[in-house]
């Protein structure tokens, strides 16, 4: 068994007229070794980021469940840590208070002391080193998410779960912030498991991605491995033929098949009869 | 001379015609009325503010039951104001956050606030008279009840707007209770509190008075109505601009408490 077990995931989720519920996917089953990044790639709706959330123990699966190091995750928990999209920063915190609020989390025992050099030294990290008492209100996109980073990094997670964590960040920026964050994993070695929607920021940070097809009733259709050797970078990557190979099929995935590959599953429920995707299942 | 200062410049014009007017009809209105030019019998703005001179010249004066200073009156209400509301504040704040985090529980209570909130608090007046038999505690209960729906309220809806971002950081985290109350729940509606907070230290001021001239003894409710049984208008007028004035010193500190804990998201 890897290191983290996605056991057979499926979510439904109350259908909006409230008969019912909806399949957002399906009998997702991989593992995720340790120190592995693994990135999940899909359109909008598939669900990507709800099988996040319940990696993280902030939503439940429906059925199945998710296993980190042989024991099933029932809640948050100190072993995981999430970077957010939308930075989900405490705004009425100065940057030191932010990550120091997890620290003390992390490290319930430690003295004072210890906190603020932990919190210190993860905030030079990120290069925040003069913006600490200042409030997420007054930072940029790229430089709050900074504080995300520092944030669940200086909590040492075993498993850290990346929730598109750079599509709100403006493109130049969000190369240099990339590449923080490969240093600073590269450093950690913690095991990452990502959710976007940009090709090549999958391509450049992970070791497989897990391609969705379209929700509803999303299924994980593949997983690539990425065999291109690290330390890659955003400048040389894209010069390898690997890459130029990988992007291609990712993005005939994205364009086509995660369509065909739903439809096709719909068509073959159908023909079962009982499990028709997409379509309404009785409340349990 | 930009938009703005010219704008500020017309405000202080305006205020100062206001004033004028405000003056010049209580003039007339003190002067007007009964026979043979011996005016209403209400002082104009002159007799009042050499009244004032006197009340402010010696404020602290104790000579018995009916005659103390108005600043020692002052100081009784205010005693009673602060007991009242700030015991009353932590119950609100207590309150609302379990209301706040609880929609069951709000839908619960809801129908018996409703019920309580528009009563005055002086209605309660009589009950705690006989319940605990000593008026200026009975006053203090009024000023409790006075300050407690604003703050309740508004502590409670706070509390249930918190974006779910913060208490999943809160979970992902899990801090404890105790921190979660204090680092998250407390700051994150703190606006919103503050702004309860307002609206009830408002009431409980107005409230005062009232339950004071109940009571008597001693508050600035009690002297006004100890200046209106002497027949002494003045006082009763200097009264009410002192205890306007308070007003709005008590709105402003707690104005400049809100500013400190605004965010910005």
């Amino acid at each position: 068994m890897a290191f983290l077990e996605i056991d057979h995931a499926t979510k439904f989720f109350p259908d909006p007229d409230g008969r019912g519920q909806l399949c957002v996917f399906r009998d997702v089953a991989f593992g995720v070794e340790r120190g592995e990044f693994v990135t999940m790639v899909g359109h909008s709706g598939c669900g990507k980021s709800t099988l996040l959330n319940i990696i993280a123990g902030l939503e439940t699966a429906s059925l199945g469940g998710v296993v980190l190091e042989g024991r099933e995750i029932s809640g948050p928990g100190m072993d995981r840590m999430v970077v957010f999209q939308n930075f989900s920063l405490m705004p009425w915190m100065t940057v030191t208070q932010n990550v120091r609020l997890a620290v003390r989390s992390a490290y319930p025992s430690w003295p004072s002391r210890k906190i603020e050099e932990w919190v210190e030294r993860y905030v030079e990290m990120v290069g925040l080193t003069g913006a600490e008492n200042k409030r997420p209100s007054a930072l940029s996109g790229g430089m709050k998410q900074r504080v995300g980073l520092a944030r669940a990094f200086a909590t040492e997670p075993k498993v850290l779960l990346l929730d598109e964590p750079f599509a709100q960040i403006d493109a130049l920026t969000r190369g240099v912030i990339q590449e923080e964050l490969v240093r600073m994993w590269t450093a950690s070695r913690n095991t990452v498991f990502m959710v976007t929607h940009d090709v090549d920021e999958a391509i450049l940070l992970s070791d497989r991605i897990a391609l969705m097809t379209n929700g509803p009733d999303a299924r994980l259709a593949e997983i690539v491995e990425v065999k291109i050797p690290r330390p890659r970078f955003r400048s040389s990557i894209i010069d390898d033929p690997e890459y130029a190979r990988l992007r291609s099929h990712i993005i005939h995935f994205l364009v086509e098949r995660s369509r065909h590959l739903q439809e096709q599953a719909v068509a073959e429920a159908h023909t079962e009869g009982s499990r028709a995707a997409g379509e309404l299942i009785p409340t349990r | 001379m930009t938009a703005a200062r010219r704008e500020r410049v017309r405000t202080i014009v305006y205020s100062l015609v206001l004033l004028v007017v405000c003056l010049g009809a209580w003039q007339a209105v003190a002067g007007a009325g009964g026979k043979g030019g011996k005016g209403s019998g209400i002082p104009g703005p002159v007799a009042v503010a050499q009244t004032s001179w006197h009340m402010l010249a010696d404020p602290f004066y104790d000579h018995g039951p009916n005659d103390k200073g108005f600043g020692l009156q002052l100081g009784y209400s205010l005693g009673r104001l602060v007991m009242g509301y700030l015991a009353a504040s932590v119950v609100a704040i207590m309150l609302g956050v379990a209301l706040g985090s609880s929609p069951a529980l709000f839908k619960a209570a809801n129908p018996f606030i409703q019920i309580l909130k528009p009563v005055s608090p002086l209605a309660w007046m009589p009950l705690f008279l006989y319940t605990i038999k000593n008026a200026g505690q009975a006053a203090v209960l009024v000023i409790f009840m006075s300050s407690l729906w604003p703050t309740m309220a508004n502590t409670a809806f706070g509390v249930a707007s918190i974006k779910q971002d913060y208490l999943n950081v809160s979970r992902l985290l899990q801090l404890s209770w105790p921190r979660r109350f204090f680092q998250v729940i407390l700051p994150a509606a703190a606006p919103a509190i503050l702004a309860g907070l307002r609206i009830s230290i408002g009431s409980a001021w107005v409230a005062i008075v009232a339950a004071e001239m109940l009571i008597g003894g001693t508050g600035v409710g009690y002297f006004v109505w100890n200046e209106w049984n002497n027949l002494a208008l003045n006082s009763v007028i200097f009264a009410i601009l002192a205890i306007g004035l308070v007003g709005v010193l008590l709105d402003f500190g707690l104005g400049r408490v809100a500013k400190l804990v605004a965010y910005t998201e």
